[in-house]
């Protein structure tokens, strides 16, 4: 059971649209692009694609997504399906992608996903949609904005590890470190600690730049056996573990604000692949709020819990650290359109395992560790990519 | 126009005994008749051991703070006049965790620990709504 997956299935093509302020695109024709670029990257044509797995939009939501976009370039796969499982669902859906052609229902899978929060929503709907967090009847009426939930969990943090708002600063400061060498980053001018304090406060502790970006953008990657791995344009990142953790839906009900199904996710993304966290080069870790990146690193056992403030203070995530994480900028500084957001972290580990991430590629890059939450620390999935099949 | 309504509880067969008993000014949850846990959302059924029979009790509405946020920038136009407003999960005295607001406490005075009474707040829309302040405090406003 733990090895199911390890070693079996690899990303053999990876590609992003333009990120940012990306006018004149709608969410499906930006998750179209995003498929096309895969594609090309992967030297195929649509009709080798058998399989398809996206994320719906927000901005222009569809009753049948997957289908929508199989229609749309007229491809006929036997396995087409819409993952919800928000900022997670890019892992999810990667997760799900392995798992069908491991178990043979199909051979090529394309997972897509776009959004086009920034241009194709107006700032009415964008509230309303984050007014439709939290539990209807125990949690909405009570008037918490998104930045609120997450703001909960790091005051606990705070409280109960003595986490300061610096350190929470230091993961915003990481990041856009790492996207000044991404010329594809939304956000490349440095910022300081005290930038970010200096920030406005959205939801003490919890300022502006605490939060992601609100962004256009796609990207795509396209998965295939091991077996066949090897016979495309570029070196194959392998699937060496994969695991979820899944503890709730709406914060009241988390059975712990300080700890998350991350530690369930990522002990069984290990396990799987027989490697632990010293094995890891690169961490792709969730960033939609500056505490998420903390609790991460400690629940996949970067290290302690209540020292993951010490940890990224300590410079151990910039460019040139211990654990370099989100080399691409993140969703904090290089873009953030929803729940694609963490396709990008995706795409780039590819990049740094392949060796093609140019100025900001790593010296090594065999191990790469992706995560991704959703909801409000909700659901989890973790992957462990590689440059072997382990 | 949207957003100008604040987020009201539309209750449920099963949550029905709840809101109508916040109308009343008290604060009921389930308590499971198997194993005598309390519970909160009311659901069909008890968390714990799937037990279907559960009963309604008052709580004591005493609670702990258990952690917060000042929120700085409403959720909706309807939220913006209460605008910096505290937000809150509190633990129930007879166990259970809920989200609500911190009321006739100053911003500066809001601490993790700090022991609560709930209040209610009756809205114009119909719906009355539990909320929490310091234990003994004076109320210093009125509901809306």
């Amino acid at each position: 059971m733990p090895d199911t997956l390890r070693g079996k299935t690899a990303i053999i093509g990876a590609a992003d649209t333009d990120v940012g302020v990306v006018a004149g695109m709608g969410a499906t024709e930006l998750c179209i692009d995003a498929i096309l670029r895969a594609l090309d990257d992967a030297g195929i044509g649509k009709d080798a694609v058998d399989g398809l797995v996206t994320c719906n939009s927000m901005a222009e939501p569809l009753l049948y997504h997957a289908e929508a976009m199989a229609e749309y370039l007229q491809i006929f796969p036997r396995y087409c399906v819409s993952v919800g499982a928000g900022g997670g669902t890019t892992f999810t859906a990667l997760h799900q992608a392995a798992s069908a052609i491991a178990s043979g229902i199909c051979s090529t899978v394309v997972v897509a996903m776009a959004d086009s929060l920034r241009s194709g929503m107006s700032r009415e709907r964008a509230l309303a949609m984050q007014s439709s967090s939290g539990h209807p009847e125990f949690e909405r009426p009570y008037g918490a904005p998104v930045p609120g939930y997450y703001a909960l969990i790091a005051r606990t943090h705070m409280h109960e590890f003595g986490t300061t708002p610096e350190q929470l600063a230091a993961v915003a400061v990481s990041a856009r470190k790492h996207a000044a060498r991404n010329p594809a980053a939304e956000k490349r001018a440095p910022i300081s600690v005290a930038d970010v304090l200096e920030s406005r406060l959205i939801a003490d502790p919890l300022h502006l730049l605490d939060c992601s970006l609100v962004s256009d953008g796609g990207a795509a990657v396209v998965m295939t056996s091991a077996a066949r791995a090897r016979d495309f344009r570029h070196p194959p990142a392998y699937l060496l573990g994969a695991g979820e953790g899944h503890s709730h839906e709406h914060i009241s009900q988390a059975r712990s604000l300080t700890t998350s199904a991350a530690a369930d996710a990522g002990r069984r993304a290990f396990e799987m692949a027989g490697l632990g966290p010293t094995d890891v080069d690169l961490a792709q870790l969730y960033d939609c709020f500056t505490p998420v990146v903390i609790i991460e690193l400690e629940d996949l056992g970067f290290c302690a819990k209540g020292e993951g403030g010490a940890f990224v203070a300590a410079g151990n995530i910039e460019p040139g650290g211990a654990l370099p994480v989100n080399t691409h900028g993140g969703m904090l500084s290089h873009c953030h359109p929803g729940n694609p957001g963490s396709m990008f972290a995706l795409t780039e580990a590819v990049l740094q395992l392949r060796g093609q991430a140019g100025p900001r590629q790593l010296a090594k890059a065999d191990i790469a560790l992706v995560h991704g939450q959703g909801g409000i620390m909700s659901s989890h999935c973790t992957i462990l990519l590689g440059r072997e099949t382990g | 126009m949207s957003g100008a309504t604040r987020n009201l509880p539309v209750p449920t067969k099963v949550s029905a005994e709840y809101w109508d008993a916040c109308r009343r000014h008290e604060l009921l949850i389930q308590r499971c008749t198997g194993c005598a846990k309390h519970q909160f959302y009311p659901r069909l059924v008890c968390a714990v051991c799937s037990e279907k029979s559960l009963e309604w009790v008052r709580a004591s509405g005493r609670a702990t703070l258990t952690t917060y946020t000042v929120v700085r920038r409403p959720v909706s136009r309807a939220y913006a006049a209460e605008v910096p407003y505290v937000v809150a999960l509190v633990t129930l005295e007879e166990g259970p965790t809920m989200m609500t607001n911190i009321v006739d406490c100053g911003i500066e005075e809001v601490r993790i620990g700090m022991p609560l009474e709930v209040v209610f707040e009756d809205w114009p829309e119909g719906v009355t709504v539990p909320k929490f302040r310091p234990a003994g405090a004076a109320r210093k406003t009125q509901a809306p």
